[in-house]
């Protein structure tokens, strides 16, 4: 249904989307998962038509969408990051500007009163776009995307600045659409692909970290290593336990207390459960654990853990055979930026420590 | 395209742009008509047509201000590129909007010239010629379509305006200066003695070829320099749309 080859672009000097390829198949609900600022948006738009790419093949629906903008644009429904409302129209007024827009022949009233009760705006139709609320203002970007019922629908970002009900509401009609369209959402919070999409593609710095099944990329997360312990005790011997302590590779003492317990970061070892024997180890030297909790993942984590866990298959499958050179040069690029980012926090401490001093 | 042709001229009316351009236009022409031939007890229509042409500095940046710098601000223009409709399609439908709300006033405004045929022969005129021949309908409707033709080009190029900011104001006051510079170009040429300035100033200036039509005469090369000024523009607002998606 869609085919992106090599897609580049450059913004000047800058660039947004650095040798992107997919496929992605009728009926496939698709993430695309990334930080800000990561490229989704440009990619979204260079497939909508409305930017051009700076090198690469996009099609749509089997057609080039530089050669055939016009009939390529017919298989999509786009919703951009911000809805494109024109503020003095009613939503009745509106939708009809994009059916006309659109060329669609449809029976209109019906048409409209499908879309209208899919997304439910129903007791909104009537009334001036402009005094909606963020909520509805976003379904009716929705309804005006599935107007002309396209076969390829692309959502930017669809539930920013929604409250958690309309996000779950949001979310459903999204799964709901997904039965009989091709169906491509951006965002930036892994829950939300999580619960929508059967594959994820993520991408970070205008690159492909990952395309994986959601089932993959869950499994990956919920290997989580790194825990927030609170451990009644003398600080600095539990730090030292904790520091020596095999299967832990990084411990530090956080600046929060809770009564006369000190909190804890801890990082576990790849592939080791410290959990049951941490708690056996605190009750020998008779101090209490009040707390364990799992920290949640940044994405630039969740990029590692899937690209770590990627690997281990690929190894076992292969029976250390070489790594794919992408995944490589992947896996290289991420360790940096890790690194480069541990450097900076490191950098932070030590100046805290220095305003301590003075 | 006609689907955006159809949202902007509905759009003019939705907000007070339409009513004030259409009842300002009406006032204006109204009393211009009214002094420069009633009060001045003449026929002759040349004065009204080439102040109503001053009028236009204010009025023709009204129609255009809005046309693409709204779209942009309101991130709308997406849509509008993201559907299936061509660049052209989305710039012709928004300049045949602006024009068509233009050409309705002007050709409303005719009703102006009424009066005049009804005095015709009236008394108190002060000029014999002009007593004898009364008012001279084939120089009113060539000087309406000279002033339409002019309006064409104009909306044109505020409509480029338009396009290259996000900001109303800003496109409405550039516009402004460009017609004002237009007019006073003409004005200067009359003081200037070398022949190959004034004929370039001739040749780039609106006004000098609008002569022709206040004689009375449709003059076709007067036409296609006017069309094809209002084809520059659209093409080079085209251009604007084509760049900004290369860039």
């Amino acid at each position: 249904m869609i085919k992106i080859e090599h897609l580049v672009k450059n913004y000047g000097a800058n660039c947004a989307v650095d040798d992107i390829s997919f496929e992605i198949k009728k009926g496939e609900i698709v993430g695309f998962l990334g930080p800000n600022g990561a490229g989704k948006s440009t990619t979204m738009n260079i497939l909508t038509g409305y930017l051009s790419s700076t090198s690469g093949i996009v099609e749509v629906a089997g057609l080039n969408v530089l050669d055939y903008p016009l009939e390529a644009k017919k298989h999509i429904g786009y919703l951009p990051e911000q809805p494109p409302l024109y503020l003095d129209m009613t939503v009745e007024e509106y939708l009809i500007f994009t059916y006309n827009l659109k060329g669609c022949t449809l029976n209109r009233t019906k048409h409209l009163e499908e879309i209208c009760d899919v997304v439910k705006i129903r007791d909104v139709y009537k009334r001036l776009i402009r005094n909606l609320s963020k909520g509805y203002r976003q379904r009716v970007g929705i309804a005006q995307a599935l107007i002309g019922n396209p076969e390829i629908i692309i959502f930017d970002e669809p539930t920013v600045g929604l409250d958690p009900k309309q996000i779950i509401e949001v979310r459903n009609l999204l799964r709901n659409l997904g039965r009989d369209h091709t169906v491509i959402l951006s965002t930036h919070i892994l829950q939300e692909v999580q619960a929508v999409c059967d594959r994820i593609i993520i991408i970070n710095k205008g690159k492909i970290v990952a395309d994986e099944l959601t089932e993959n990329i869950t499994r990956a997360v919920e290997s989580n290593r790194r825990f927030q312990l609170k451990i009644c005790g003398p600080q600095k011997e539990v730090l030292n336990m904790l520091r020596q302590k095999p299967g832990i590779v990084h411990a530090e003492l956080t600046s929060a207390r809770d009564g006369d317990a000190y909190t804890y970061n801890i990082e576990s070892d790849v592939g080791v459960d410290i959990r049951k024997s941490l708690f056996y180890t605190l009750a020998e030297k008779g101090w209490p654990l009040i707390g364990m909790e799992a920290l949640g993942m940044s994405l630039e984590e969740v990029f590692v853990a899937i690209v770590d866990q990627a690997a281990d298959r690929s190894a076992r499958y292969e029976r250390g055979a070489q790594k794919p050179p992408r995944r490589a040069r992947v896996e290289h690029e991420l360790a940096k930026t890790i690194t480069e980012k541990k450097k900076s926090e490191e950098s932070e401490y030590s100046a805290l420590f220095d305003d301590d001093d003075e | 395209m006609f689907a955006i042709f159809k949202k902007e001229l509905r759009s003019y009316f939705l907000n007070a742009i339409g009513y004030v351009y259409v009842g300002v236009f009406l006032a204006i022409s109204g009393l211009l008509c009214c002094y420069t031939t009633l009060v001045a007890r003449t026929y002759d229509t040349s004065t009204y047509f080439s102040l109503i042409i001053i009028s236009f500095i204010i009025l023709i940046p009204l129609l255009t201000m809005k046309l693409f710098s709204e779209e942009k601000k309101l991130r709308t223009e997406q849509l509008l590129l993201t559907a299936p409709v061509s660049i052209w399609g989305m710039v012709f439908g928004k300049f045949l909007a602006a024009f068509t709300l233009f050409v309705s006033g002007v050709l409303v405004s005719c009703i102006n010239f009424f009066p005049l045929a009804a005095y015709h022969n009236a008394e108190g005129i002060s000029d014999a010629y002009d007593k004898a021949v009364g008012p001279v309908f084939s120089i009113i409707i060539s000087s309406t379509v000279g002033i339409i033709l002019i309006g064409a080009a104009f909306i044109a190029i505020g409509l480029f305006i338009s396009s290259l900011t996000e900001n109303q104001l800003a496109a409405a006051i550039i516009t402004v200066a460009i017609i004002l510079g237009m007019l006073l170009l003409n004005m200067v040429n009359n003081y200037i003695e070398n022949t190959t300035v004034k004929f370039i100033i001739n040749w780039v200036c609106f006004m000098s070829r609008f002569s022709n039509f206040s004689y009375g005469l449709l003059d076709p090369a007067a036409l296609v320099y006017y069309l094809s000024i209002a084809g520059v523009f659209l093409l080079l607002t085209v251009r604007v749309y084509d760049k900004r998606r290369w860039g």
